[in-house]
Order: C-alpha cells, then sequence, then structure tokens
C-alpha cells in the first residue's frame, strides 16, 4: 500500500547499496557464451545443476525458481563459486577440451530425463552424432522416441550433457534448446576438433 | 509450497531496508544493520513456513537489529542515564544540516520513532507495524499520530531560527 502523502520521500541520505552476502546453497552466473545466454547454477559442494539456456530474463528466473524448488531456496548471483564451470565451459566451446569437465547434478531432471542423459552421455562421444529413434532403443525405450526429445529439449545441463549430438532420423539438425544455430555451431566444432583435443 | 530465490529477495528490496535501517539507527551505522539483518535472514529463509509478505517479514527483522544495535549502544555507553542517551551520537542519526526532519525523527521516544518510520520509511500497515512492535494496531496508530503531531509541531514552531 502507499499513502497518499508519504512525509519521508526523497528524504534522506544515499544508500550504500545491496548488501554482500557470502555463497550459499546455490551460485549462479548470467554468463554470454559463444552459443549463447546461459544460466550456470553450482551448489555448495561444488557440483554443477544447470548449464542452461537462457535467452531473457524472464528465462533466467523460471531457471532460478525451479532450482529454489529443487534444491534450495538459498539461491545468490555469485561469480566466484561459478568460476570453474565457467572456464570448462569456455575451454569446451573453444574447442581446447573435450568436454565440459564438472561434475553434473541431475537434480533438476525427471526420472526419465536422467535415464535419457545418462545413456546419452555413456555412449555418444565427442564428434559422434546418433538420432532420438537409435537413444530411445537404447535406453530401452523403442517406441519413445519423441519422449527423449522431450527429455533432451529441457536438458538443464546442455553442452555438458551434449544433447546436441541428437539428430533426428529424417536428417536436419531438429531442435535445440539454444536455437538451431547453436547446434549448428556445437556439430561444427566438434567435428573440426575431433581428434585434435586432448583426450 | 516453495520459497523464491533469495536473489529475488534481495533485489526487490534491499532499497527498502536500507531506508528502512536509516531510520531507524542513522546513516552512519544503518549499513550494519541491513547488512545484519539480511544476513540473519539468509539463514532463517528455508525455515520459513509461509510466502506472504515477505517484505514485512525482512523489515521486521531489520527492525529487530536495528533495536539490537542500540541496546548495544547503551550497553557502552559509560553514563547510562537517560539525559546523556538523548545526545549519545550512535542512538540516532547525527545531526545533518539539509536533513532537519531526520533530525526530528532521531530525537522522537523511541517507540514513536520506530513506529512512524516502520510505517512511512517501510510502507507497512498498522497490523505489520504493530507485529513488529509487538504490540496492538490500535497502539501502532497511536504512536504514530503521536509521532506526527509532534513533527507537526516542530516543523511549525514559530520560535524556531530558521
Amino acid at each position: 500500500m502507499t499513502p497518499a502523502t508519504h512525509p519521508f520521500a526523497g528524504v534522506g541520505p544515499d544508500l550504500a547499496g545491496p548488501p554482500r552476502l557470502p555463497p550459499t546453497d546455490v551460485s549462479y552466473v548470467v554468463d554470454d557464451t559463444a552459443v549463447g545466454r546461459m544460466l550456470l547454477a553450482v551448489r555448495d559442494n561444488g557440483r554443477v545443476v544447470a548449464t542452461a539456456y537462457a535467452p531473457d530474463d524472464d528465462a533466467v528466473d523460471r531457471w532460478l525458481v525451479r532450482i529454489a524448488g529443487a534444491v534450495s531456496p538459498r539461491v545468490l548471483r555469485h561469480p566466484r563459486p561459478t568460476d570453474a564451470v565457467r572456464r570448462s565451459l569456455e575451454d569446451f566451446l573453444a574447442g581446447r577440451a573435450d568436454r565440459v569437465d564438472v561434475e553434473p547434478d541431475l537434480v533438476l531432471a525427471t526420472a526419465f530425463q536422467r535415464e535419457v542423459l545418462g545413456g546419452l552421455a555413456a555412449a555418444v562421444g565427442y564428434g559422434d552424432r546418433t538420432t532420438y529413434a537409435a537413444l530411445a532403443d537404447r535406453v530401452g525405450r523403442p517406441r519413445a522416441a519423441r519422449a527423449v526429445g522431450t527429455a533432451l529439449g529441457t536438458n538443464p545441463l546442455c553442452v555438458t550433457i551434449p544433447c546436441h549430438r541428437v539428430l533426428p532420423a529424417a536428417g536436419g539438425v531438429g531442435g535445440y534448446a539454444g536455437g538451431p544455430a547453436a547446434k549448428e555451431h556445437l556439430l561444427a566444432l566438434e567435428a573440426g576438433h575431433r581428434g585434435a583435443t586432448s583426450r | 509450497m516453495s520459497l523464491p530465490p533469495f536473489q529475488h529477495l534481495v533485489d526487490e528490496h534491499w532499497r527498502d531496508v536500507a531506508r528502512l535501517a536509516q531510520g531507524l539507527v542513522g546513516p552512519v551505522h544503518a549499513e550494519d544493520v541491513a547488512q545484519q539483518a539480511w544476513t540473519q535472514a539468509l539463514a532463517a529463509y528455508p525455515r520459513l513456513t509461509h510466502r506472504r509478505n515477505l517484505r514485512s517479514w525482512l523489515l521486521t527483522i531489520t527492525h529487530r537489529c536495528a533495536m539490537d544495535h542500540h541496546r548495544g549502544a547503551r550497553r557502552s555507553t559509560p553514563h547510562d542515564d537517560p539525559s546523556t542517551l538523548a545526545e549519545a551520537p550512535s542512538t540516532g542519526p547525527p545531526p545533518e544540516p539539509d536533513d532537519d526532519l531526520w533530525r526530528r525523527v532521531a530525537v522522537l521516544p523511541p517507540r514513536q520513532r520506530d513506529a512512524v518510520v516502520l510505517r512511512f520509511v517501510g510502507d507497512l500497515d498498522h497490523r505489520a507495524v504493530a507485529a513488529a512492535l509487538g504490540t496492538t494496531p490500535g497502539m501502532s496508530r497511536r504512536l504514530v499520530s503521536d509521532a506526527l503531531a509532534t513533527l507537526r509541531l516542530d516543523l511549525t514552531d514559530p520560535k524556531d531560527p530558521r
């Protein structure tokens, strides 16, 4: 409620600034990467819960609300705890590494998503490609190619868990949370650096 | 029920918390009090059982921290007698030539000062002010109107040298 007359409006010295709080249960940053704007979120144990595309502030807020519900509401913007994941992602996107070298935490994924993402990470290496149908087969759900596509489309750990390596059997690059251009960029990057990066 | 990410609270309310702290303890100690309030809020946040009125919750914590500050300041005053307390620099904003109103707010009786600052700087309704002060909405109303009456008298005092 706002009173009609506010006796102290505009009175008082300048405010110092927002509080300085230490890193807490979850720290995040929004980072402009080579493939788009991404939200990077890390738990206090260093495990990474999100490397997710967040093209606008609404998308950032949606991820933060999900993190608050699934991990802890103590979520603060803090660059320092996310340094490691930011650097690993940068190395990968520059072709200096063949994986985003972090410990992922699939707390934001559904049970089915965990199965699909786990199967993907185990089966499809750097520079390799597969199809939605083949991945569905691999996780023992041969008729669930569409559901596999949906599970990959809401991957909270994009690039880290390489859902960009899964393509439609009919051709084309198919859908991608970061947009088709980002997917093409990643596929071209891996094709160009295949065998050149240190294993 | 799930609580919003704490960063949203910081982004939306840090100015209100800072302003309230200034009104209650003055500009010199406001940053410490606000900082302490945020630290306490962050620690208690996951145990909160409702998501209504998060702003009032934050302002109530800020008020409590301001009261702790005043108590601490009183304890460290060598002569603990009310007449010297009124002039003790740590019990209110130091006089600032351009901030007449704040100086007058600072020397109000503590309960009146807190009520009027919570009501107008915190923009809380009387129910929330009463909750912060541990009293009734009726008493909050009375404290605020007494405070305003005093301020009005002060500001229109014809003998005032201004």
